[in-house]
Order: C-alpha cells, then sequence, then structure tokens
C-alpha cells in the first residue's frame, strides 16, 4: 500500500532540506529518521517530557506534537543547530558540562533547548524564570539543580 | 473538508491536546484539516465593550499582548497556568475552547466572563454563549461542520476592576485539579458594582456563579461576605474524583480557592 507524499522545503539549522513525506509524519521522526539529525531525542511522545524539543522559527516547541508538514515553510534549529559553526560547543552547552547538567543525557537537548529559547529573549533570567523555562522538561537523574546553575553560569559569561 | 468528510475529519491547531489524544490512539481522524496557515484567523481587535481573538492566535502571543492584558486582565493571568513555554508557544486560544478539557483555564476564562463564540461553517456563521458552547467534558455544541472562528471576551468598562485567577495541580502547567477565577469592580467607596466568579475542575464544563456573585453586588466585599459567596459556590460543584484527590477534597478546593481569588480580585480594585 502506497501512502501520498507531500512535499516540504524546511529550513533545519539553517540549510534547507527538501523532502517527500506522508501527512501523519511527526516532525521528531523526520528530523531523526529522514535527516538523521538523532540528536533530538523521542521521549514521551505525547507532550509531556520535553526530551523532543526544538526551535520553531526560534521558539521552543514540542516536535513530537507536530508534523513534518506543518514545518513547511518555517525554520527548525535543533540541538545540533545550538553549537557554533566551526563545531564547538556554545556557552550554554559548556555550562551544562562544567556543572554535570545531564547524567544519563536522554533530556539534555530538550533542556538546551528550552534553556536557549529562555536566554535568547531573557539573558538575566532570574532562578525562577529559569525553572520555569524548563518547566515543561523532564529529567529522572539531575534532581534539575545542576541544569539550573548550568543557565545561571551561561547567563554570567554571556553577559 | 468538515462538510464533505464530518466526524471523521477534525481541524488541527496547535495541536497540543489533538495530537496527544491521537498519539495514545484515543481519536483516529481519517482527516485533519490545518489552520495554521490560516492568517485571517490570527488577529486581535479591540472593540468598544469586547475585545475578539482569532481562533488560530497563539497562546504565546495572546499571553504577551499588552493592550489585551490591560482590557482582559484575566487572560494573561489564566495563561500563566496553561502548560508549559513550549506549549503555550504553538497552542491556540481557539483549540483550548474547542478541546473543552473541564479543568483547562482558557474555558473556565470564557464561561466566567459570559465570551462569545463564533463558529462557522460554510452555510454561515452563528455566534453563542461560552455556556452554551461548552456542553460537558471535551464536548461542545460545535457541528461536525463547524470550525470555531473568532472569541469575543467582555470588557469591563468600570475604572475600578480587578480580577485574580488561580488553580492547585500536581505539578505547575499540569492538569488543574481545580481552578478559579474572580473579576470585580467597586465604586470610590469601595462597594461592589459588577462581579463574576468561576471555578474549572469542578465539574463536567467550567461553572460560572452569576447569582451567587450578584450578591456580592452592593457589598463592601467584607471577608464574611466572600466567605459566604466561596462557601455557597463550592456547594454548586460536582467535581470527580481520582488517584490524586477525592471529590471532597476537590470541593474543599473549590471553597478556598474561590475565597482567595474574590480577596485578591478586590485588593487590585480597590488599588485602582
Amino acid at each position: 500500500m502506497s501512502e501520498t507524499l507531500h512535499a516540504v522545503s524546511i529550513e533545519v539549522n539553517g540549510k534547507r532540506r527538501e523532502a517527500q513525506v506522508p501527512a501523519r509524519l511527526s516532525l521528531v521522526d523526520f528530523l531523526r529518521d529522514e535527516l538523521r539529525l538523532t540528536g533530538t531525542h523521542v521521549g514521551c511522545e505525547h507532550g509531556i517530557c520535553g526530551a523532543c524539543s526544538v526551535m520553531l522559527d526560534g521558539e521552543p516547541v514540542r516536535s513530537c506534537l507536530m508534523y513534518a508538514v506543518q514545518a513547511n515553510g518555517h525554520k527548525v534549529t535543533t540541538v545540533e543547530g545550538l553549537g557554533k559553526p566551526d563545531g564547538s560547543m556554545s556557552a550554554l552547552q559548556d555550562a551544562f558540562c562544567e556543572t554535570h547538567g545531564l547524567q544519563c543525557g536522554y533530556c539534555t537537548p530538550g533542556m538546551l533547548i528550552a534553556a536557549q529559547g529562555l536566554l535568547d529573549v531573557n539573558p538575566h533570567p532570574t532562578e525562577e524564570q529559569i525553572r520555569d523555562a524548563i518547566g515543561g522538561n523532564l529529567c529522572r537523574c539531575t534532581g534539575y539543580q545542576q541544569i539550573v546553575e548550568a543557565v545561571k553560569l551561561a547567563a554570567e559569561r554571556m553577559k | 473538508m468538515l462538510a464533505t468528510h464530518g466526524d471523521s475529519a477534525r481541524v488541527i491547531a496547535g495541536g497540543q491536546s489533538l495530537v496527544p489524544m491521537m498519539a495514545m490512539r484515543l481519536l483516529r481522524p481519517a482527516f485533519l484539516v490545518d489552520i495554521n496557515e490560516i492568517t485571517a484567523l490570527k488577529f486581535v481587535k479591540i472593540e468598544k465593550d469586547f475585545a475578539r481573538t482569532g481562533a488560530c492566535m497563539r497562546q504565546c502571543v495572546v499571553e504577551r499582548d499588552d493592550t489585551l492584558a490591560a482590557r482582559v486582565p484575566l487572560l494573561r493571568q489564566a495563561l500563566a497556568w496553561v502548560g508549559h513555554v513550549q506549549t503555550r508557544n504553538r497552542g491556540t486560544v481557539g483549540g483550548s475552547l474547542a478541546h473543552a478539557d473541564p479543568s483547562a483555564e482558557l474555558p473556565l476564562v470564557a464561561r466566567m466572563l459570559g465570551a462569545k463564540i463564533v463558529l462557522r461553517s460554510s452555510k454561515g456563521s452563528r455566534t453563542l454563549d461560552a455556556g452554551q458552547f461548552l456542553t460537558g467534558p471535551m464536548s461542545t455544541s460545535a457541528q461536525p461542520d463547524e470550525c470555531l472562528e473568532e472569541i469575543h471576551w467582555p470588557v469591563w468598562s468600570e475604572k475600578r476592576t480587578g480580577s485574580a485567577f488561580t488553580e492547585i495541580a500536581i505539578r505547575h502547567g499540569d492538569f488543574a485539579m481545580v481552578a478559579a477565577a474572580a473579576q470585580l469592580a467597586v465604586d470610590e467607596s469601595g462597594r461592589c458594582t459588577r462581579a463574576a466568579l468561576g471555578l474549572g475542575g469542578a465539574a463536567g464544563t467550567p461553572l460560572a456563579f452569576a447569582e451567587i456573585a450578584a450578591r456580592l453586588v452592593g457589598t463592601k466585599l467584607e471577608d464574611k461576605a466572600i466567605e459566604d459567596a466561596a462557601s455557597d459556590a463550592s456547594k454548586e460543584t460536582d467535581p470527580g474524583a481520582d488517584l490524586h484527590a477525592t471529590k471532597e477534597y476537590r470541593r474543599h478546593l473549590a471553597r478556598v480557592l474561590a475565597g482567595r481569588v474574590l480577596r485578591e480580585a478586590r485588593e487590585k480594585a480597590k488599588l485602582q
């Protein structure tokens, strides 16, 4: 049985990507399976855990709650797009390493996207604002404390 | 599309409730009609005594809109409790109403303020009160061929108006066990001239207490009058029970939270 395919053109991490996708292919499956950008993780697949967070036109959204066809004509940034052009880590990513803001790493891409989304609009957040920004992302290892510290450290360095 | 396919088609806006339901196979629509790219459904317009929001306005955009917050302050106050940043960036105000979760914040605000819901089909449009639109848990009076087009939020012209929204949930951003909203207007002497009170998560639809609120009008909103109103409102609730809270506990919450929002709205109104 063949499924109807739809043409999409999506700017992913600054590169235009064209593809033919089925209507019900989620954005996260498109990123991982079609584009092989496996940095974005699939967790709960129903919008609870936040592991699949990506930026859509610069704002964090859950890529498991969107279909790839809905991203047609839009800009998507994944965790792979957060680093510097030379491949080195961003200030936020460095801060996560230094403060032990991760253990198993499963939630990390979503945490980075959520935190970067906050720092983009609010470079000097309070602890409460940081906790609110990552409030939609589950982490089962760190107890969140080191993640909050990582975001604080990154904000300080970006001053 | 909706006229042709009826029940087997669903409108998708933000998808923050619809897609999880599809992921869990609670819904299996054969067709999805995506309205995200319809710019005609994305607007805020301020009229004389109401504010209009298009069905596909993102929750984050409405939350940031200062003109709207000045006229319908409950919208921003309620949106702070709606999901998380990532879901508000995608979720829409119209979608939240059409989904009609009995514990959801925006349907509660619509119900207690008496918002109007405009529905459109290929045959024309009709306007309903939020109370007529919200008929039960996840159910509305929209027909399968109708799409929510816009919402009219009443603007109170009274100078000294205050409002408040609060809720209790297991974690911030989760479904509310009980949510409460109040809006009060007072005159120079602090006497109440207009009042509205509502509770969410306390029955199959959000509840508005027009009669109980009307009894506050003419009083000075003394603590006793507020306690009586909160207690009367909680008696009219019919909450469900689950793992997290018994019916009795939810009814208790309804009384406490109703009192809390009424007192907060009173203090804000007096400061105006």
